[in-house]
């Protein structure tokens, strides 16, 4: 189906999100959308799916100008979007989510959709298991039944907004297999992404987007530099690595032995020094996140022990934790770590540490969000509730309401859904605190990003957790080998040294 | 600028809900016979036409205001209070249980009074308490938790009633023998109107108010009403929270009531909430859970019920038409509510 969008105008209050936007892309496409956080990528998808509606200008599929009201028209003209922030899903089993969806006939035949949903998956290489309840699935598995759902719905054009956050290399390889069948069979695909190098590798054509326009578009083979420059309007280089570690322990396992089924962590050891940063490596669900949470409480460990600057917190909840200045932020923005519904200014009234009187100096809080929104570069307002912020800016503000004072920051996916520029500013942010003695745990789905971060790494694989690796000496095809289950003998050989040493 | 002129369209809607709300209350009377017009002046007329009326809608006011306002705090909290009717019962047992007890010692009445509606909060508190605990170690739904408090309240009222605070001689549904008047709430002159639950009510919305807009309590309400993982995340303990929601919204069913025995009937009666828990829930939905329109809202609503009264001696028609009013005027502005959003959404 040939997509087109003509003159497309969309205000937020103040904020012009898509500016005069004329694009038009070719049936059997793939199309990719490039822009920095804000730029106005997931508004323009939103109108195409029905979500949002244009102040002014039109949308022509196939020549014909349709109007798309709701995201239901969307799929009756067989265009079907995937979410950058996963909507909820019911707690149903796979194959119920399958049927809801289903358009017409009041009673649906169980085994005939079991038996279609298995001829379609494997049309993919796909393997979900269509008993399974939607909740027990990873952020890539979700990703993959959202696909099949679409298309069995008879998506001819399908939108995915920044889809490989969050998924293993392994799932981003089948994604971008099944995309490039569906290419071939005449479906249009629309990527928006901030990795270049994945729509370097799958786009055919790319529309840059930056402040509302369309600055440009360009068609395969790329220049990197180009892409770049057209995005952020100058080019951008990555900083040099450095290294602030202290010696003193802040933050120490002992023995730790964390479950969470189907994962057994079995006898982590490990000390944090001030100063450091780690980076957790391994594929989506290998138990980095498992590891994570017991280090704050917000999940018991079955024996061992988690010590903070030498006070034994094991067992104790994450408020208790906060108070010992460590703090969690985790991947899901607006499920865990922001409050839909409130707005910048009443979260840094909540995240305060000062002014804690009765009542609420709401002048004062107002005047640090501003503060925070500019140091921060949050695209928004003192009063703009976290919800209509772009998915960028909302990571942005959760990075802002950090506390100062804090030991130990525990991050997830720190910089999801951040374009290039953001990401640098924010490691520039959490550097600058590890100057001053803050140490950083943290959890990325980028190799790149931790071995470009990270002083010592420790990788995980279903389970098994390796001794810390060195970050300077470890190559990325080595980390890379490690993730995918290889070359993990040398490792435990490693890790008998490094126990044996660390017991005397 | 912007924001004057999305207040303006949402009143709007709410007064197209308001007219709609009526329009349907109109076909139901046309539906069976009545005059339309015939009836809601006799609606105005009971609520406003001698001092008297307009007493005995400021009576209802009262707890209408009371309740709504604990409303507010378990509404912010994310909470179904639906267990208000039984913590307002529960409120007016250990009011009239503490009264029981001092009458026939020498303490001044007034004190008696003071312990006896302290207790009465205390009694609402620990009932809402009880749902709270239900939810948070139990693991029990407040609607239904709040459901099956309700009916222990009642029981436990009626047995008392009949029991062991009956009437010597003559346990009736009319209710436990009258207190000694020197024990009521003073009133205003021979209205059953005391300026002192007025100034109650006053006092307490403004309190409500301020403690949901204001503070820092109020906020962190708020965000565990909005997103309970992401405020626990952010260093709020929500269990806690939520338990002193529950606690306040008691403290008020309490102290209503404490106002409806001390005040209004000096003496223990089967449906001594009268239903105005019920119509708590309702008004705190009319109003959108802003307390700024829940004064005005709640003087309409208390006049609805006092002017239905007049209904079945003048015209014959059941004084529960006033209620079909209330319900569909809740009904017909969550519709609008509902139409403006996807009206203005599309903007
Ligand atoms: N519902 C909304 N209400 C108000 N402003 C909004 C809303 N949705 C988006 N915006 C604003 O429109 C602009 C574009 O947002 P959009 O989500 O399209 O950005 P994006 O390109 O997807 O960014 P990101 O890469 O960070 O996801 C931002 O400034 C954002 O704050
Ligand atoms: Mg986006």
């Amino acid at each position: 189906m040939n997509v087109e969008f003509k003159n497309i105008n969309k205000h937020f209050g103040p904020v012009h999100a898509n500016v005069d936007i004329n694009l038009n892309i070719q049936s059997g496409s793939i199309q990719g959308i490039l822009g920095e956080n804000g730029a106005g990528k997931s508004t323009l998808m939103k109108i195409l799916s029905g979500f949002i509606q244009p102040d002014s200008g039109g949308i022509y599929l196939d020549g014909k100008a349709v109007l798309i009201d709701s995201p239901a028209d969307a799929i009756k003209y067989g265009i079907g979007m995937l979410h950058q922030d996963p909507l909820d899903f019911p707690p149903m089993r796979l194959i119920e989510n399958f049927i809801v969806g289903q358009r017409g006939g009041l009673v649906p035949s169980y085994k005939e959709t079991i038996k279609e949903f298995k001829e379609l998956q494997s049309r993919f290489g796909f393997s979900l298991n269509p008993e399974a309840y939607v909740d027990t699935l990873t952020v890539g598995e979700r990703q993959q039944l959202e696909i099949l759902r679409l298309l069995w719905m008879g998506a001819s054009a399908l939108i995915l907004d920044e889809p490989t956050t969050g998924i293993s290399a392994q799932q981003k390889e089948k994604l971008f297999a099944a995309l490039k069948i569906l290419a071939e069979q005449g479906k249009t695909i629309i990527f928006v992404s901030h990795k270049l190098e994945d729509v370097e590798i799958l786009c055919s054509k790319v529309a840059i987007l930056r402040k509302g326009y369309l600055v440009g578009e360009v068609p395969s083979p790329y220049d990197t530099d180009q892409l770049v420059e057209m995005m952020f309007g100058k080019v951008i280089s990555l900083g040099d690595r450095n290294t602030v570690a202290q010696n003193d322990v802040v933050f120490e396992l002992r023995d730790l032995f964390v479950e969470h089924y189907p994962l057994k962590i079995e006898n982590v050891n490990f000390q944090l020094r001030s100063g450091e940063v780690i980076g957790l490596a391994g594929m989506e669900g290998s138990g980095q996140d498992v590891l994570l949470r017991a280090c704050v409480g917000l999940l018991r460990p079955v024996s061992g022990k988690v010590i903070v600057k030498g006070k034994d917190l094991t067992n104790k909840n994450y408020l208790e934790f906060m108070q010992n200045e460590v703090s969690f932020l985790p991947a899901s923005r607006l499920e865990e770590g922001l409050v839909p519904g409130l707005s910048l200014a009443e979260h840094f009234t909540i995240a305060g540490e000062e002014k804690k009187g009765l009542f609420i100096d709401k002048e004062y809080f107002r005047e640090k969000a501003e503060n925070m929104i500019d140091e921060y570069h949050i695209i928004g307002r003192s009063d703009s509730t976290v919800e209509s912020l772009s998915g960028g800016n909302q990571q942005r503000a959760a990075l802002a309401l950090l506390k100062k004072s804090l030991s130990i920051i525990l991050l997830e996916h720190p910089t999801r859904g951040l374009d290039i520029e953001s990401a640098i500013y924010m490691w520039g942010k959490l550097k600058e605190r590890c100057l001053q003695g803050c140490s950083i745990f943290f959890i990325s789905g980028d190799l790149e990003e931790i071995l470009q971060y990270s002083d010592r790494i420790l990788v995980f694989f279903s389970g098994h957790v390796s001794p810390p690796l060195d970050a300077a000496t470890t190559s990325l095809e080595q980390l890379g080998q490690l993730i995918g289950g290889k070359g993990w003998d040398q490792v435990f050989e490693i890790k008998e040294n490094y126990e044996s040493n660390a017991n005397t | 600028m912007n924001q004057t002129r999305t207040r303006s369209i949402s009143l709007l809607f709410q007064l197209g809900g308001l007219a709609l709300a009526v329009l349907f209350v109109t076909i139901i009377l046309l539906l069976v016979d009545a005059q339309p017009m015939e009836a809601f002046r006799l609606i105005w007329e009971g609520a406003t036409g001698n001092p008297t009326r307009i007493a005995s809608v400021f009576v209802v006011w009262v707890p209408l205001l009371l309740v709504t306002c604990g409303l507010l705090a378990t509404f912010t909290a994310g909470l179904w209070n639906i267990g208000i009717e039984g913590q307002i019962t529960v409120g007016a047992i250990f009011t009239t249980g503490v009264m029981r007890l001092f009458l026939d010692t020498s303490i001044s009445p007034v004190l008696v009074i003071i312990i006896s509606m302290l207790a009465g909060m205390l009694g609402g508190a620990l009932w809402a308490a009880l749902a709270g605990i239900l939810k948070t170690f139990g693991g029990v739904n407040e609607i239904f938790g709040g459901l099956g408090l309700n009916f222990i309240a009642t029981a436990l009222n009626i047995g008392l009633i009949f029991g062991a605070w009956s009437r010597p001689g003559i346990a009736s549904m009319s209710g436990t023998e009258p207190f000694p008047e020197h024990f009521w709430l003073p009133t205003f002159q021979n209205f059953r109107l005391s300026l002192w639950s007025i100034g109650f009510a006053v006092l307490g919305l403004i309190i409500i108010y301020f403690l949901l807009q204001g503070t820092h309590f109020g906020l962190r309400l708020k965000a565990v009403g909005k997103g309970m993982k992401s405020a626990f995340r952010m260093g709020i303990p929500t269990w806690q929270h939520m338990m002193l929601s529950f606690v306040i919204c008691g403290l008020f069913a309490g102290l209503t009531g404490a106002i409806q025995v001390t005040g209004v009937y000096h003496r223990l009666i089967p449906s001594i909430s009268s239903g105005y828990g019920f119509m708590g829930l309702m008004i705190a939905m009319l109003i959108n859970y802003q307390a700024i329109w829940l004064a005005p809202i709640a003087l309409f609503f208390a006049a609805l019920n006092i002017g239905g009264i007049q209904l079945p001696i003048v015209i014959k028609l059941d004084s529960a038409l006033t209620g079909v009013l209330q319900g569909s005027l809740v009904l017909f502005i969550l519709i609008m509510q509902g139409i403006k959003q996807r009206f203005v959404g599309k903007k």
